[in-house]
């Protein structure tokens, strides 16, 4: 996956509560193959009115916005399901952060393993994006990972709490299979372990 | 920096003030100590996982383990459902949709090839995943369990700790049995007295979620206590435990107790002879301890829940059926104001009408939530001897459901009041297999999430008990069902 260390770019205004995933990517493109590329299905149906045409008041439809790597959203975003496919939707159309107030847990944990940095921010915090990229949508926000800190145009750089287990793979681009088989001895004696003190754990039909 | 301790003993936390005394553990705590296998400094935890189970929806985490090359480690503890693509009208031509039909082939080819068990379109056991572990007894307590699917909470109704995971995490688990988890907060619910006549698990639920919102229970493990919880059959604590992730739980835990071991004895995969009285010996030991202190404690009182809906597009847009649908210019928060209103649009409702106003286009009875035997025996009470007067379709959970449901006759009741009766799979839920509410329409549904355009493009749901919208099917309108009686 690819590396997220500092971005500066502008960001996307989403004044929208619980954006589930079924919004973010609805259900019946789960089936397409990734090969494909997801951008196309992101928000694919609120993005358009009851007529299918694109919704002119629908901000990622706003060519202002057209390149803006950063969304900024309400509370509880990408809640629901566990649909991975929510955050290649979103990666694929080039979206590297998300900040919103409360995530999705699941959602959450998905987009640091494909790269897309989710940032919980207070709501006056967030309020504040939001005035800011209605008011000049160019107006670039810089993110600095390593720092855990947000800055807004001039502002004072604004602090951001994330594990640090998940910094690190984000920083790194790293694969968590490689990190887990490392301790692919403790696995196994933990297996042999439990499977004498625990007999009747095991499937038996 | 990592590997701080291992662990595949326990040691029973001792208290710090007086080391004699054992510190009074949760349910969670214990399940949690018992898989540790690594534990960082940085708080992350290597977990053991004893059951790992995969539908349709698992393609990309099989592909991602084909790029790396990797095996399944333990195909033995793995198991795999065909549910959310398979056609529940007629199957002999298996899907029809060449997209749906390359899932249900692909699923096949990946278990195949890997010696991971199928339960497939033609198999006797197919069915929704988290109403067939359970009924194989698959599902059994104090085991971790996980899914590429949100509502793997169900199965914290037998006290294990369940939870879905993303397609990354699923090939995670396939390659090595564990998953790096970061401990979850607790938070327990309390529900005290009795549950009223014709409310129900779903009833509570809904109204839980109303009152702590749909992100009320983020990184928390919810643990359901309570006269009303310990009085629910196994059916009804897994609908309990199914929509703790619409309060944006992680997991939902039940202690178990006999009415989880009546159930599970006997299953196909439940333990068998001496291991069946060593594990229940086991398993009596997984309760919170008295004075176990919880990050969060809520508390409910259920003889006050009442039959309840949504009106909106998210689940905690619960309301007693006796209530209005609420008006967003008396919201005082700008933001929460726009949201409402939003939601009211999209549903195309009036500010202030009362709930049982709602005229419904359809009504639905499926899902991890309520196809379970029990829910299909109360929506047969309610229909029997009446008729849908809109379109109803009742989908089993699981073909054995549908079987038992058939010996009982209730297949009967369904279609002599008009309602058409399915083959087992997540169908309407999640419209991922074509069934689908079409645009504008309103349904009434057993299922678990309202969000817009989840059960079609345009469509608009209502949830609610099996009861409720046995209810709804014969008025055509939200009905609270137990009025319905007089009105009939
Ligand atoms: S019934 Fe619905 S919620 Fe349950 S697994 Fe299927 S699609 Fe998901």
């Amino acid at each position: 996956m690819t590396p997220f260390t500092t971005l500066t770019a502008p960001a996307i205004p989403l004044r929208l509560a619980n954006v589930d995933t079924d919004q973010l990517l609805p259900g019946r493109f789960l089936r397409k193959p990734r090969s494909d590329g997801y951008d196309n299905y992101l928000f694919h149906d609120i993005r358009r009115g009851r007529d299918g045409t694109l919704r002119a008041d629908f901000p990622l439809n706003d060519p202002c916005y057209a390149d803006a790597p950063i969304l900024v959203a309400d509370r509880n975003f990408g809640g629901g399901s566990s649909r991975e496919g929510a955050v290649y939707a979103l990666v694929d159309r080039g979206i590297r952060a998300v900040i919103a107030p409360s995530f999705g847990d699941i959602f959450y944990s998905n987009a640091t393993k494909n790269g897309l940095l989710p940032i919980r921010l207070p709501i006056d915090i967030v309020e504040r994006i939001w005035a800011i990229a209605e008011a000049d949508p160019s107006a670039p926000l810089t993110i600095d990972l390593a720092a855990q800190t947000v800055r807004l145009a001039n502002a004072e750089p604004v602090r951001f709490e994330i594990d640090a287990f998940q910094r690190a793979c984000l920083l790194e681009g790293r694969d968590d299979i490689d990190l887990t088989l490392a301790h692919a001895d403790a696995i196994s004696s933990f297996e042999t372990s439990d499977r004498a003190s625990r007999r009747w754990r095991a499937p038996s039909a | 920096m990592d590997q701080s301790r291992r662990s595949g003993v326990e040691t029973p936390l001792r208290c710090g003030y007086c080391p004699t005394m054992i510190t009074p553990t949760t349910l969670f705590e214990k399940i949690w100590r018992q898989h540790r296998i690594v534990e960082r400094d940085d708080g992350q935890t290597l977990l053991w996982i004893d059951r790992h189970l995969c539908h349709e929806g698992s393609f990309h985490a099989f592909d991602k383990l084909a790029r790396s090359g990797r095996p399944v480690r333990r195909p033995d503890l793995t198991f795999a459902f065909a549910d959310h693509y398979v056609p529940t009208r007629d199957r002999s031509a298996g899907a029809r949709d060449p997209e749906i039909a390359t899932m249900i082939r692909l699923l096949g080819e990946n278990t195949a090839r890997h010696g991971v068990r199928l339960f497939g379109l033609g198999d006797p056991d197919q069915g929704i995943v988290h109403v067939v572990a359970p009924e194989l007894g698959l599902t059994q307590p104090g085991l971790t369990l996980v899914c590429g699917d949100s509502h793997t909470s169900t199965h914290g109704a037998f006290g294990a700790l369940a939870f879905g995971i993303g397609a990354s995490e699923v090939s995670h688990v396939l390659a090595t049995q564990s998953l790096w988890q970061k401990r979850p907060r607790t938070l327990r619910v309390t529900v005290d007295g009795r549950l009223g006549p014709h409310v129900s698990a779903k009833d509570l639920i809904l109204a839980v979620i109303a009152r702590i919102g749909a992100d009320g229970a983020a990184g928390h493990v919810v643990e359901y206590a309570g006269e009303a919880i310990r009085a629910l059959p196994m059916e009804a604590r897994m609908t309990v435990c199914n929509m703790t992730i619409e309060a944006g739980g992680r997991a939902g835990l039940i202690a178990p107790d006999d009415t989880t071991f009546d159930w599970l004895h006997g299953r196909r995969y439940a333990p068998k002879g001496a291991d069946w009285d060593a594990a229940v010996a086991d398993w009596r030991g997984l309760v919170s301890d008295t004075g176990a202190s919880f990050d969060r404690e809520v508390r409910l009182d259920g003889a006050s829940i009442a039959p309840t809906v949504t009106w909106g597009t998210s689940p905690e847009n619960a309301v007693p059926v006796t209530d209005r649908v609420p008006d967003p210019e008396a919201e005082g928060d700008p933001g929460r104001r726009a949201t409402l209103a939003a939601a009211v649009d999209y549903m195309g409702l009036i500010p202030g009408m009362p709930i049982t106003d709602i005229t419904v286009d359809r009504v639905f009875i499926g899902s991890c939530t309520n196809a379970r035997i029990e829910d299909l025996r109360i929506a047969a009470g309610v229909l029997k001897g009446r008729r849908a007067t809109v379109p109803t379709m009742v989908v089993p959970g699981s073909s054995a459901v549908k079987r038992q449901a058939e010996t009982e006759g209730l297949d009967r009741v369904f279609i002599d009041a008009g309602a058409e009766w399915l083959e087992s799979g997540c169908s309407m839920c999640a419209a991922t297999n074509g069934d689908m509410v079409a645009p504008g329409q309103r349904c009434a549904s057993t299922t678990n999430r309202n969000f817009r355009g989840r059960q079609g493009p345009g469509a608009r749901t209502h949830l609610m008990s099996p009861a409720m919208a046995a209810a709804a099917a014969v008025t055509g309108r939200i009905t609270d069902v137990r009025l319905l009686g007089e009105t009939a």
